[in-house]
Parts: C-alpha cells; structure tokens; sequence
C-alpha cells in the first residue's frame, strides 16, 4: 500500500511547553483516518503542521510525499482543507466560490464549469444556485465547504471538526460524502469530538497530552480497552 | 499572475455586491468634497458688531457709518453702556464692540489724541485677529479723512511722507478659499477612504475565518497582498478622476500643472497608504479594532497636514513631525502642482520622499504580515 502521511517524531514545543510530543503514525492512501483527542491534547497544533501552516521544532513528517518542513508550498499543493468554521465566502455564490478556491490551484475555465455542474448536482444544489452562500443552510454549506475542499483532487484532505453543530442526518449524508471520496482513492483525516463519527473511521488515534496513547481500528481498540464504546475507551485514556 | 488575478477578481466581485458599499465610495466623499470646499473657509466675513456712543457727536456718528459701510460687519448694534454691551458678548450675540468715549469730537478738533476703544471676543484668536485688523483699516481711513477736513493749519503741516506697499497676490489672485481647500480636501477623502478600506478589509478575512482557509492554499502571501490591495489602488485613482472632476466643472479650480504628474503621485501616495492599511490589519483582530487605529491615524494627519492650519506656525517639534504625515505631502503636492503648475524638477523631492516612505512601509508592512501570520 502506498503511504500518503507519514510522522516522524513530529514534534512541537512553545518555549518550555511541549505541544506535540513525537508523534509516529502512517496514514495510508484511502484511509479514513480519525484524530481524536480532548480539547487541548495537541491536535490542532499536530494538524498545522501536517498542512504546512507551522513549522515542526523536531522531528518531520511527508505529507503526499513531501516534506512539511521545507516542502510546505508543496504540501498545500496536494492537500484540501476544510476547518470547523466554515471558510467559504459568503457573499459569493457557489459558482463563484468554486471559480475562486478552483482556479487558485490552477484549474482552468473548462474544468470548473464541469466541477461546478457536478457539485450543484451530487448535493442537489439546483435551487440555490442564484443565491449567495451565507442563504445556505448550515448543513449544505458544510457540504459545499468539503466538496470545494475536494476541487482539485488533492491527495489528502484534512477536516477540522467538520460536522460540528450539524444534525445527525446531515452529519450521516456527510459521512457518505467522505466515503466517496475514500473510494476515490482521497485519503481522509479528520479530528472529532463525536463518537459515533469515531466509529466510522478506518483507523483512530487518540491523543492525549500531546502523545498518540492508542492508535488501532475501531473494533480493536474496544477489544484492547474490554470496552463496550469508543466514548469508554476515550473516557478510559483521557482520564 | 494568474493567481493574483483570481484574488482581484474576487475581491472586486466582493466590493461591488455591497449595495450600500457603493455610495459609501463614490457617493458620500464626494458629497463631502462639495459641502466642504463650500463651508471650510478661514474668511471672516458678517461679523456682529455692537457699539457704545458716549459722545453722540457727527465724528462718532461719522465713524459709526463708516463701520456700517464695510462689508466685512453686520450692521452695528447700539448699546446704551459698556456694562449692555459686555453682556452681549457674553451671550454671543456679538464678537466686538467699539466704545467711542464722551469728548472723542472735541478731542479730534483739538488734536488732543483721540481715542476710542475696541473689545473683541478673543477665544478664536485667529479670528479676533482678522477682525482687529478690519476694524483697524477701517479707523485709519476715518483718520485720513479727518486729516483731510480738518481746518488745523497745526495738522496739515504733517504731512509727512508715507509709504504705500503695492501687493500683488499670486497664484489665487482673489485669495478664493475655495480654491485653496478643494485640492486638500480631495486628499483627505483618498486617503481616508484608501486607509479604511484597506485595513479593515484583510481583517474581515481574519475575522470571519477565511485568512485560515487562504494560509492553507498554495497562493503566495505576497500574491495575496497584492490581489487584496490593488482593488483599493485602482478605487483610490477613480476617487481622484471623480474628484478632479467636480473640482473642475463645480469649483472651477484652476490647474495649471500636469494631470499626468498628478495621477503619477497619487499612484505612488496611495501605495503609501495602503502598507499603512495593511500594517493596521496585522496588528488587529476585528474591523472594529482597525478602524479605530485607522481613524487615530488620520485625525492626526489631517489637523497636522497643513490643509486647516500652516505647517510653518507649529512649533517646531510638530513641524518635524509633519515630515513623517503622508498627508500634508500629499497636500503640498496637490497644490503645487495644481495652483502653481509646478513641475516634475520642482516636486522631485517629495516624490522622493513619498518614494523612500512607500517603501519603508511596505517593507514593514510585508514583513510584519509574514510574522503574524
């Protein structure tokens, strides 16, 4: 199997504080791969450094092959990104979004109208068309926000909470979206608090104290806990 | 380039879908231009005058007449003692009054040194200045002509020779304020405008979250300074195209020097201004933050400009101090080259100066905008 992220005692320290503490973990081409960890375990700051927004103080990692250290312009080249807060611009609309988060990573005129097309149809986005996107409800536009994550067929896409304040349907319907994409061959990391979306993933960490303290499959990790839940098994290590 | 050009197109999309952006760029600063240019005037013109006669003879009725004659004063009012017409002052209804005491007649037939009193309301000096200096012109012309009239033989013989200075204004040849304050008030609304909406532009994008999605994608930090600042270059030129419009067709003001020389400095001036916009933004989190350094910024750049008040009568520290206010070059310049028609040889340094200016703040400007972020 091909690699498509790889730590390497990835390490970040402010001042005394060491925020990431050697991470080492393979993320696979096609995985779905989960971070989890409480608020303030390092997973933010581990996932900066893994788009090449920050810069490692020890340690390395290869994102789509390159290095975040000193390849970040072309680490960002190959990854998508998508953030708890949703980063579309709201008084565009969607096709003018697509035009603008497509044609930054060079994709020409022709292709956009194609992504365009195909996205208002796979979110079935036909009425919304004329209107600007803050009139999207909350869980289009998170739908919207991946797919445009998704324009220029990145590698790897990292997402940031990305169903947070999003109802269990929609939640579920986004969830079908990261398959596809897994399908497709995008390998997928994503952080989140919820549990049930933890389930979902092929592999987890969980990160406590700026350390990975388990990393395995769903199953295996409640098998390895004799826990019931994977809400147990992070109670159990964050504890 | 394609990149930047992407950003430009964006943004310029951006600014234009605000409807109530439009009139709040084009339409409103130039409502200010003209409404300005009309009212910011140092003239002091109409002033209310009251007087005190304790002789009632025909010299202090004579003089009184002449007061009335000026155009510079409303016609005086009379006030039966010194005591009323202090109390006028008092409740603002008038800026000075002239008190001609008993025994002024006699004391002019008698060459006995004649006096009268004046008192001006002084909390505006400048205008109590102006106004002294009127009601100054005005005596000396009443003591012409009682030099004239009057049959002392004592008098006539003092008929010492006089000089008379001949002045020619140049430049504004009808000392018309308007003409002085269009050019300066077009350069307080570029640059207002230019500076706000710059810096509290690139915050917005920090604000609402979309900075974080822009730092992730490949565009170049400098790719996005320039495709987020040049819709701002471009505004601040059409701002200078309307506004050398109005000044033309409204005001009539004349412009003698090269249209070409001043889009030239504004061009630069405005890369000047729009580093500072920047430099703002990446030393605040919220548009409300930036606005109020932006505002801090140019109420001190404005008031020191020398657009209201001459630079030359600072003190020297405030003086030195203007060196560093783009604004009052900005000023200069304008009139210099459009009141005198100064040319490029005659305005090369401060463009240089703008130059050197631009540059250092920009540097700074980039520079901080990689640390922050």
């Amino acid at each position: 199997m091909e690699t498509t992220i790889k730590a390497t005692n990835l390490t970040k320290s402010f001042g005394d504080f060491t925020a990431v503490d050697k991470l080492n973990f393979e993320v696979e081409k096609g995985e779905i791969f989960g971070f989890l960890g409480a608020n303030g375990a390092g997973k933010t700051t581990a996932m900066k450094m893994l788009i090449g927004i920050s810069k490692p103080t020890a340690g390395d990692a290869m994102v789509a092959n390159y290095k975040v250290s000193t390849q970040a312009d072309l680490v960002k080249k190959n990854i998508g990104y998508m953030s708890q807060k949703f980063a579309l611009y709201d008084d565009l609309n969607i096709k003018e979004n697509i035009q603008f988060f497509g044609g930054i990573y060079g994709l020409n005129a022709k292709t956009l109208q194609q992504k365009y097309q195909q996205v208002v149809e796979n979110l079935g986005l036909e009425n919304y068309v004329k209107q600007l996107v803050k009139n999207l409800p909350l869980g289009l536009k998170q739908k919207l926000a991946f797919s445009v994550a998704l324009l220029h067929q990145p590698k790897v896409v990292f997402l940031d909470e990305p169903t947070g304040g999003v109802d269990p349907i929609t939640r579920r319907q986004f969830w079908e979206l990261i398959y596809e994409a897994a399908d497709r061959g995008t390998t997928i990391f994503v952080t989140t608090h919820y549990m049930d979306e933890a389930e979902y993933c092929d592999r987890i960490s969980m990160m406590v104290d700026g350390k990975i303290k388990a990393l395995d499959t769903p199953k295996a990790l409640k098998k390895e806990f004799g826990a019931e839940t994977l809400n147990e098994v992070f109670l159990n290590l964050a504890r | 380039m394609k990149t930047v050009y992407i950003i430009i197109r964006k943004e310029f999309k951006q600014i234009f879908r605000n409807k109530a952006m439009i009139p709040i760029i084009f339409v409103l600063p130039l409502l200010q231009l003209v409404i300005l240019s009309n009212a910011a005037t140092y003239e002091v013109k109409d002033i209310q005058i009251g007087y005190v006669d304790y002789d009632h003879s025909i010299s202090s009725r004579k003089l009184i007449e002449n007061i009335k004659g000026s155009s510079y004063f409303e016609n005086p009012i009379y006030y039966e003692s010194a005591a009323q017409a202090e109390e006028a002052i008092l409740k603002d209804k008038i800026e000075l009054v002239i008190e001609i005491p008993q025994d002024f007649e006699k004391n002019i037939i008698q060459a006995n040194y004649p006096k009268v009193a004046v008192r001006v309301n002084a909390i505006d000096g400048a205008s109590a200045g102006v106004q002294n200096v009127y009601i100054q012109q005005i005596i000396s012309n009443f003591n012409k002509h009682i030099r004239l009239e009057s049959y002392n033989p004592a008098q006539q013989s003092l008929n010492y020779s006089s000089i008379e200075s001949v002045t020619s204004f140049w430049y504004n040849q009808n000392l018309n304020y308007k003409t002085l304050m269009v050019p300066g008030i077009l350069v307080l609304i570029i640059t207002m405008l230019t500076l706000f909406l710059s810096s509290m532009n690139i915050v917005r994008e920090k604000e609402i979250g979309t900075l974080e999605q822009i730092n992730v994608t490949p565009i170049k930090k400098w790719q996005f300074i320039v495709g987020k600042l040049f819709p701002f270059w471009v505004i601040g030129l059409m701002l200078l195209s309307i506004g050398l419009l109005i000044a033309k067709l409204i005001f009539n003001t004349p412009m003698l020097g090269s249209n070409m020389l001043i889009y030239a400095y504004t061009s630069l001036y405005l890369l000047l201004i729009l580093g500072m916009g920047l430099l703002i933004s990446n030393f605040t989190d919220t548009q409300q933050q930036a606005m109020f350094i932006a505002w801090f910024f140019v109420v001190i750049f404005i008031l020191m400009s020398g657009l209201f008040t001459p630079i030359e009568s600072m003190p020297i520290w405030a003086q030195n101090f203007t060196q560093l206010n783009p604004v009052a070059y900005f000023v200069e310049m304008m009139r210099m080259i459009m009141l005198k028609g100064s040319t490029f040889q005659d305005t090369g340094v401060i463009f240089m100066k703008t130059f050197i200016y631009a540059l250092v703040m920009n540097f700074l400007a980039v520079w901080s905008y990689q640390k922050k972020n």
